[in-house]
């Protein structure tokens, strides 16, 4: 079946469910901040986001209320420091307490591989001697039955919905992406419904490099949002927007100054488009 | 030339320890500076792998995040995130992790997750990523972390990485091999005593004290019987550095 081709506020509209479990992906590359900030500027909460790197865009929905509970690997601004309001939620549980799921990339990894596989949990050598499995049920040790080898498991994640960003869709709704891709064919894979942005919309795909495609028959819908990943970023398209990464370490630390800035700047504004002339990109 | 400053020593101390052609997975950060440093220098044929799934990487200057467009552009090949950690990692392919921590105890276990309890933490830190495994399955571990009372501590918060646990062969009990080979900071080298995994300060940098080196560590710390200077950075090797920061500042201001 052809994926519904529509535009990103009813794709947000028909697709996200106020409690829903929801896993918007992209390992620093790729990260769907459009179709994220759509969600926090309709108002869905009581969500469980799952990402291995929460990264700026779970910093925004967890301080505006979308979430609560997380499911994640990684909880920082990649080279700048802390999410000021992950930290806040998780410290001070402001704007409401966050519980928390909390495994590693490679644990996360494997989750969405046997979510995607169609299996209970994913096996891996880890966690020996670490603390996280004490504070995480997700997380078990289990003999191999072969060789008596202690393995880690852990359970599958087959979230509701999988938003991801990509560079191109084609006519048919076949959907191309390449550079770091981390880990969206599986989770797309894994999840029960699939949402995409892409840069654009072309008629023919040219042969690229890593690419990775998923057929249009796995995708639910696509909308075209160029620069939808900004300021993370996609590769042959623009870069990664270092300094708006920065910048958000100053605007996140304080509750005051974080909300006035996502009032002026998502809330107020109606499209990801009016949003990108108010930061003036 | 600029006397080296102490984070300088810190980082060509950690980069000479990589030997050329290693296969290398590297943690963002100084990790990333001081392995990049040993592929510009003595080790050109060093293998770099970030887990954002890039491999054999080449930057021309510093990534910001462990998934920047650089990195992709001068790998060798980039696959997925499942991948690095199955395929990669955890196949035994990877000789030397190279990782930084919040805090760093005697017997080189590591914290990235909480100061404080799990459950109503003092600071939330930003969690494992990919150091546990990184930590369990690379067949050694360099650790780099700047040499304070609270980040070199007697007994971490919360294990995020195994290191050698509570020392002795806790380790190898536990059904690890590897682990970590030595612990580089601004002051010292330490690294870990044969039996009981403790770690020992081996090297002390130049101009550095004794006394120095005790205020600043979280354990009572030893200093091995062979103690040694730390041999100081050759001018190539400054020059080398100081060259990278500079393009890596260069092409930040460019694109903010």
């Amino acid at each position: 079946m052809m994926p519904e081709i529509t535009d990103l506020q009813s794709a947000i509209k028909s697709s996200i469910e106020p409690g829903m479990q929801v896993a918007i992906e992209g390992f620093t590359h790729l990260i769907p901040f459009a179709a994220a900030q759509e969600i926090i500027r309709q108002g869905i909460t009581g969500l469980t986001l799952i990402r291995l790197t929460p990264d700026v865009i779970y910093d925004q929905m967890i301080g505006m209320g979308c979430a609560n509970k997380l499911i994640f690997s990684w909880g920082g601004n990649p080279g700048v420091g802390s999410l000021h309001r992950l930290r806040d939620a998780v410290e001070n549980g402001w704007p409401n307490s966050l519980e928390l799921d909390e495994r590693s990339h490679a644990a996360m990894c494997a989750a969405y591989t046997a979510g995607a596989s169609g299996l209970p949990f994913g096996a891996l050598r880890g966690f020996v001697g670490s603390d996280l499995p004490q504070h995480n049920p997700s997380i078990r040790f289990l003999d191999c039955p072969f060789t008596k080898d202690k393995l880690a498991v852990t359970s599958a994640i087959q979230p509701d919905v999988a938003i991801i960003h990509a560079q191109q869709a084609d006519r048919q709704g076949n959907v191309m992406l390449w550079g770091i891709i981390g880990v969206q064919k599986d989770i797309a894979l894994a999840a029960k419904r699939v949402v995409v942005t892409v840069e654009e919309v072309v008629d023919e795909f040219a042969v690229k490099s890593n690419v990775t495609v998923l057929p249009s028959w796995t995708i639910d819908t696509i909308c075209e949002v160029p620069g939808g990943a900004s300021p993370s970023y996609a590769h042959d398209y623009y870069q990664r927007d270092n300094a708006a990464y920065k910048e958000w370490d100053g605007i996140s630390r304080s509750r005051e100054n974080f909300l006035e800035w996502m009032e002026y700047h998502v809330l107020e504004t109606k499209s990801f488009g009016e949003f990108r002339e108010r930061i003036g990109s | 030339m600029k006397e080296a400053t102490s984070q300088e020593i810190m980082t060509v101390t950690a980069a000479r320890l990589l030997r050329d052609g290693a296969v290398c997975f590297v943690g963002i950060g100084i990790p990333s500076m001081a392995a990049n440093l040993a592929r510009l220098t003595h080790a050109p044929n060093v293998v770099l792998i970030y887990e954002s799934g890039t491999i054999g990487t080449k930057p021309r200057v510093l990534p910001l995040s462990i998934g920047d467009g650089e990195l992709a552009e001068t790998a060798d090949t980039v696959v997925s995130t499942p991948e690095i950690f199955t395929h990669w990692l955890q196949s035994g392919r990877v000789e030397v992790g190279f990782l930084g921590a919040a805090q760093v105890d005697k017997f080189a276990n590591l914290n990235s997750t909480v100061i404080g309890s799990y459950d109503s933490p003092k600071v939330r830190l930003p969690g494992a990523g990919g150091a546990p495994e990184i930590a369990a399955l690379a067949k050694k571990t360099l650790i780099i972390i700047e040499h304070d009372k609270r980040k070199l501590v007697d007994r971490v918060d919360f294990v995020t990485s195994a290191g050698y646990l509570r020392g002795g062969n806790e380790r190898s009990d536990a059904g690890l091999s590897g682990g970590p080979s030595a612990v580089i900071t601004d002051l010292v080298v330490l690294e870990p005593d044969s039996v009981s995994k403790e770690l020992v300060v081996t090297k002390i940098h130049a101009g550095v004290t004794k006394e120095q080196v005790r205020d600043s560590t979280g354990w009572d710390i030893r200093f091995a019987n062979n103690l040694c200077q730390t041999e100081s950075p050759s001018e190539e090797e400054l020059v080398t550095l100081r060259d990278l920061i500079r393009r890596t500042k260069e092409a930040r201001r460019k694109l903010s």
